[in-house]
């Protein structure tokens, strides 16, 4: 029997399905062969294994980003700044992977440890003025993403540019910079060894320590937290470097693991992806990897679309978007569980 | 028997969260009467008002008014129908004027624009028919707790309630302020107002009330003329046994002094808050504060949980002077403390019981290994303390915000009591618990006290206040205005006196009582 | 030095202030007006840029400015109006909600222009048009008051007369006070029959249309086509604008010219041999700077009253 606890999993199963049936209404409407655009969409990213390998790639800065949010969701904190730190660090990451010389084992620890540890300073800002002043962190993280998009584009503009590359680029990494394939037929690379990692940790750092503990109790009540004796501001501080150590050494990643070049020339993207992983999660590490795999899959699928039929890809952020609407929606379907709770009370009474 | 007003029928009401407020419940209204319903915290009487208020609809269940059935969605459908209610939490705009308050929603208008000058005439037509003055120009957020009262009953009867429902109108009242309030409410009643009476104070009850519905968990126990029915009855019927608030205690041996108060002094924006506050409390003492709300006992409780610098005096915990510690520095001098509100501070609502359980003790040695919390040993404590405390929930990873008030007092309580505390700081300690959660609660007091700590207790419920503590102080404006050394040979009137400053003992005696 | 003051001494610096306010001026209206309900519109990003493409597209379509406008308005409604549905209707968390209102414009901006002009960035190929600038008689004619005051887009002159009519909305009418206190007690509010829910979706659509106006000045008026994310922020420095502004019309509006400042500075500046990038960032500097002197002004006088709080609850 289907009961009240199961509600929030029924719930997110509705989301999904709800907005993959949106997904399909609005293809009808602007495909001239809906059907088989759809086929494309859903079936596609399954239907060999590069094409599985792009899931799989593209839901490894994903879960980066997830993740980071997870944190911050977690502590009731809304930064969006994980978007303009994953760009940042990535270019700290290429600068190191252009200029440095070290062995290929090396290499690429530095790399992203310099872009990780870039990222963590970065956050550590808007953490701090939340932390003593109480500045909203949501307006300053914004601000931040614009304001490293715009020092990104200089540096990359008057200190990295190759003059001979097709595009606006950066110069080519050193081979030893690159992190290596792991699985044959893809370009799935070592990083998603990294973020099973960082998610794991991520699990037993939430769940299981002392820290974790403190970053939870001043997101489910701060003035409880303080009362209690926790140091919140010291908490969302840790919270906002841990957060922007992740973001950062993801986009590090994923600049290495995928590219030869920084060639990045519009903000990535996947902070404001990572907001929808976290909802999807509700926060739990864990549950990240699930929801970024999904996420991926559909946006593969977008992309599929995009190559092989009539209808574009960003057809997907307004799905993203009814998502995230949905999901975070407290009432959605509420009125079903009342009534099942209704009966539960009824049978107990 | 006079004629029947309104009528509710098998009423069921579940929220959202499960809890089932009313179950089948009836209640009926005659014309022209002063209806009382009493009940424990908790058992329903809130629940079934806001129902006849419209402010939630009833799951099951018909209401009828003048033997007509009506659906109330809203608010709004209640003040149609002459359906008015004062809320126990005064539902005012602080910002605004009273004049602006009393029209909100049924705004006189000059073209598009608000008329202000009519809103002020309208205030004072009502004030001046009802004998209820107030000044149709001051900012609410300036008055005193009386008159936010009589505004809110104003607001009612500007909108032509002829049912005025009083949720606890008393609790935040002086004993005058109280007599004050029944001569205006007898006075309604002359005019052909019905009420109806909130309230768990048997002796108000008893005084102006013409019948009673009793109410206990949830469901109705029973309706009764008032004068075929005694104090001890009612009680009975509300908490299914007699009341006893008389605990054994042990005779008077106290230890050295823990907590030291000297000439403690606050003022904001100008105007006192503490007038130079000294008291001390001593191993094993009671220290009971008692005083009308917004007296200074909140900032005196801010100053000892360092949450607030006071701009004189000093306050010694076991020796230290606490007055630049956070409240984590404070703790860790052996001091817990019940908050007043355990929504806001006492507890964390959509964590489990085991981390609501913990918080104040997961930072030390004990409980943690490299940073790795000891999970298990901390779920053992959670059963052994939700056994002890005899806590009604499914586990210790149950959320907290899940249990009923009672419950979620029990963890704070058993929290704040773990530690094995030198001096704890309990500020309404059983506000909004049932009957049974409360007396667990005092009885954890008692036992504190005999292990030899030292206890602030500050309450507005007189009865706990009287029963348990050993030395009785009264605040009054941010002084000291009285202190006790017998409180239990005092009554509730003689309190009063002192709690409105009508009395006051000179400054000699209260120091000497107090040891300080 | 010389340059600098060279650049901003001059009337058409002046000039430009207005000009560049102008979408924060309405946006940050609109923020005021939800705000002052008690709703954050996060939002407010999302729907200046679905106006702005949709003003491109009704008056490329019809081939009036005015009906561009309108649909503009509509199109502004319309998305408040959705975001009003799924916060008050469905509960979904307001922040949250309007992150997804503002990744749904960005990417369905993109998604429109696509499917009806095969172009991802601009909206070149549509020949849409631009509402009129108004010469002021008189004051035209002023010296160094009439080149800064006079010539402006007619929505520049409307966003100043939106500042008053809110101004008068809150304080002086019915809606008004109900408004406000809806915003400071709801409950209160409820209790005597003020429609909460319509109250707040009446707050959020009045801000959405605030904001769709500043929309449709971007893309026709201060542009005249739509470009990609040509909000570029406005909708958040807004945002940062209003609670600067202490949440009253007079403090916001202040605020909005001070923003508006900034970038009409980073404009101005582009002038002198500063890279672009960088100056590109200065209204964002500007925002959080803004942000921060206004917390720690707040933090010191939430600290007179509990001096060793280290923070006051948001």
């Amino acid at each position: 029997m289907l009961k009240s606890k199961h509600f929030e999993l029924i719930r997110t199963a509705a989301v999904l399905l709800i907005s993959l049936l949106l997904t399909f209404i609005m293809i009808s409407f602007v495909s001239g062969s809906p059907l088989q655009t759809i086929g494309i969409f859903l079936y596609e990213p399954i239907s060999s294994v590069s094409h599985a390998g792009n899931v799989v790639e593209m839901a490894i800065p994903l879960m980066f980003t997830g993740l980071a949010l997870s944190l911050l969701f977690k502590m009731n904190m809304f930064n969006l700044g994980a978007e303009g730190i994953f760009y940042f660090s990535a270019l700290v990451a290429s600068a190191a992977a252009i200029h440095f010389s070290l062995n290929g084992f090396l290499h690429p620890i530095v790399a992203i440890l310099l872009g990780g540890i870039v990222g963590a300073l970065i956050s550590g800002i808007p953490g701090f003025l939340k932390a003593k002043w109480n500045a909203n962190e949501l307006v300053t993280s914004l601000m931040f993403n614009s304001i490293l998009y715009g020092v990104g584009q200089y540096i990359l503009n008057y200190k990295l540019r190759d003059a001979s590359a097709f595009q606006t680029a950066s110069f080519k990494f050193e081979p030893t910079a690159v992190l290596d394939r792991i699985i044959p037929g893809t370009r799935i690379h070592t990083g998603l060894i990294i973020v099973l990692v960082c998610i794991v940790a991520g699990h037993y750092f939430m769940y299981k320590t002392k820290w974790g503990y403190e970053l939870r109790m001043t997101g489910a009540n701060r003035e409880f937290a303080e009362y209690s004796g926790i140091k919140t501001g010291r908490v969302i501080l840790y919270v906002h470097l841990l957060a922007g150590l992740i973001a950062g050494i993801g986009g590090s990643v994923e600049v290495l693991g995928m590219y030869s070049r920084f060639q990045w020339n519009a903000l990535p993207g996947y902070g404001m992806d990572g907001a929808l992983v976290a909802m999807l999660a509700k926060n739990n590490p864990l549950a990240v990897i699930g929801s970024a795999l999904f996420l991926a899959y559909i946006r593969v699928g977008a992309d599929m679309m995009s190559r092989y039929s009539d209808v574009p890809s960003e057809l997907i952020s307004i799905i993203q978007a009814v998502i995230l609407l949905l999901v975070s929606a407290d009432q959605f379907l509420k009125f079903w569980k009342n009534r099942m709770l209704l009966k539960e009370a009824k049978m107990n009474a | 028997m006079r004629e029947t007003l309104l009528e509710m029928c098998n009423i069921t009401k579940v929220y959202s969260n499960g809890v089932v407020a009313n179950q089948k419940v009836n209640f009926s209204l005659a014309e022209g009467e002063i209806h009382a319903v009493a009940g424990e915290n908790g058992a329903g009487k809130s629940t079934l008002m806001k129902m006849m208020f419209g402010m939630e609809e009833p799951s099951e269940g018909e209401i009828y008014l003048r033997g007509s059935r009506i659906r109330l969605q809203s608010p709004m459908d209640a003040i149609r129908l002459g359906i008015g209610m004062v809320h126990q939490h005064f539902m005012l705009v602080p910002s605004f004027t009273v004049a602006e308050n009393m029209v909100l929603g049924m705004e006189p208008k000059k073209g598009v624009f608000l008329n202000q000058a009519e809103a002020a005439r309208l205030t004072r037509e009502f004030s001046f028919r009802y004998n209820l003055q107030v000044d149709p120009e001051e900012k609410v957020e300036n008055l005193s707790v009386g008159m936010k009262q009589k505004v809110e009953i104003l607001k009612a009867l500007v909108r032509g309630a002829r049912i005025l429902i009083l949720d606890e109108p008393t609790a935040v009242l002086t004993p005058q302020e109280t007599e004050e309030l029944f001569g205006q409410l007898k006075l309604m009643r002359e005019n052909g107002h019905t009420i109806v009476f909130i309230s768990h104070k048997l002796k108000e009850v008893k005084a102006i009330c013409d019948r009673i519905t009793i109410m206990r968990n949830g469901r109705t126990e029973g309706v009764f003329d008032i004068r075929e029915v005694t104090e001890q009855e009612i009680s009975r019927l509300m908490v299914g046994r007699d009341v006893v608030l008389k605990y054994a205690k042990s005779g008077r041996e106290y230890g050295e002094s823990v907590l030291q108060v000297r000439d403690l002094g606050y003022s904001k924006e100008g105007k006192k808050v503490l007038g130079g506050i000294n008291l001390s409390i001593r191993e094993g003492e009671i220290l009971g504060i008692a005083g009308v709300e917004g007296n200074g006992q909140a900032q005196l409780v801010e100053a000892l949980t360092g949450r607030l610098e006071g701009d004189s005096g000093t306050v010694q915990v076991a020796g230290a002077n606490i007055s630049r510690f956070d409240i984590g520095e404070i703790r860790g001098l052996g001091v817990s403390y019940i908050p007043e509100d355990r929504m806001r501070q006492g507890t964390a609502k959509e964590a489990s019981i085991v981390d609501n359980l913990i918080s104040t003790v997961y930072n030390s040695k004990a409980w943690t290994r490299w940073g790795f919390q000891k999970r298990k040993k901390m779920a053992e404590l959670t059963e052994e303390k939700i056994r002890e405390f005899q806590i009604k929930a499914s586990g210790p990873a149950q959320e907290i915000g899940m249990l009923s008030g009672g419950n979620m007092q029990k963890v704070v309580v058993a929290r704040e009591s773990s530690t094995a505390p030198r001096l704890l700081i309990a500020e309404q300690p059983t506000r909004g618990v049932d009957v049974g959660a409360a007396q667990l609660i005092h009885r954890k007091l008692l036992e504190l006290k005999e292990e030899g700590c030292a206890i602030l207790l500050i309450s507005a419920d007189l009865n706990e206040i009287l029963e348990l503590s050993d030395t009785l102080a009264v605040m009054y404006e941010g002084d000291m205005a009285a202190c006790f050394e017998r409180p239990s040979e005092l009554t509730e009137e003689e309190l009063g006196l002192y709690m409105l400053g009508i009395k006051k003992q000179d400054e000699q005696s209260i120091r000497r009582a107090m040891h300080a | 030095m010389h340059d600098f003051l060279a650049v901003i001494l001059t009337t058409d610096f002046a000039f430009s202030v207005l000009r560049v306010t102008t979408p924060i001026l309405f946006a940050a209206l609109g923020a005021l007006i939800s705000n002052r309900a008690g709703i954050v519109n996060i939002g407010l990003e999302g729907i200046m840029l679905t106006s702005a493409l949709l003003g491109v597209l009704v008056s490329a379509y019809t081939g009036s400015a005015w009906l561009g406008l309108l649909g503009a308005a509509l199109g502004g409604l319309l998305i408040a109006g959705l975001l009003a549905f799924f916060t008050l209707q469905f509960k979904t968390h307001l922040i949250l909600g309007g992150i997804a209102i503002n990744a749904f414009a960005s990417g369905g901006t993109i998604f429109v222009l696509y499917m009806l002009t095969g172009d991802k960035g601009t909206s070149s190929s549509l020949a849409s048009k631009v509402l009129p600038s108004v010469e002021i008689p008189l004051i035209e004619d002023i010296p160094v008051v009439g080149p800064i005051l006079s010539g402006h887009h007619v929505l520049t002159y409307l966003s100043i007369v939106a500042a008053v009519a809110v101004f008068v909305l809150l304080k002086k009418t019915p809606l008004g006070l109900q408004i406000r206190a809806v915003g400071e007690n709801l409950h209160a509010a409820e209790s005597v029959g003020v429609k909460v829910k319509r109250i707040q979706y009446t707050a959020l659509l009045l801000s959405g249309l605030f904001a769709s106006l500043g929309g449709a000045y971007m893309s026709m008026g201060y542009l005249s086509l739509f470009t990609r994310n040509m909000t570029a922020g406005r909708g958040w420095i807004a945002l940062a604008a209003e609670s600067m502004g202490r949440s009253t019309t007079i403090g916001t509006t202040i605020t909005s010219f001070l923003f508006g400042f900034a970038e009409a500075l980073s404009n101005a500046l582009q002038l002198l041999k500063i890279p672009a990038e960088l100056i590109s960032t200065v209204p964002y500097v500007a925002t959080i700077l803004g942000l921060v002197f206004y917390s720690v002004s707040m933090t010191r006088k939430a600290n007179k009253l509990l001096k060793k709080q280290k923070g006051p609850q948001a």
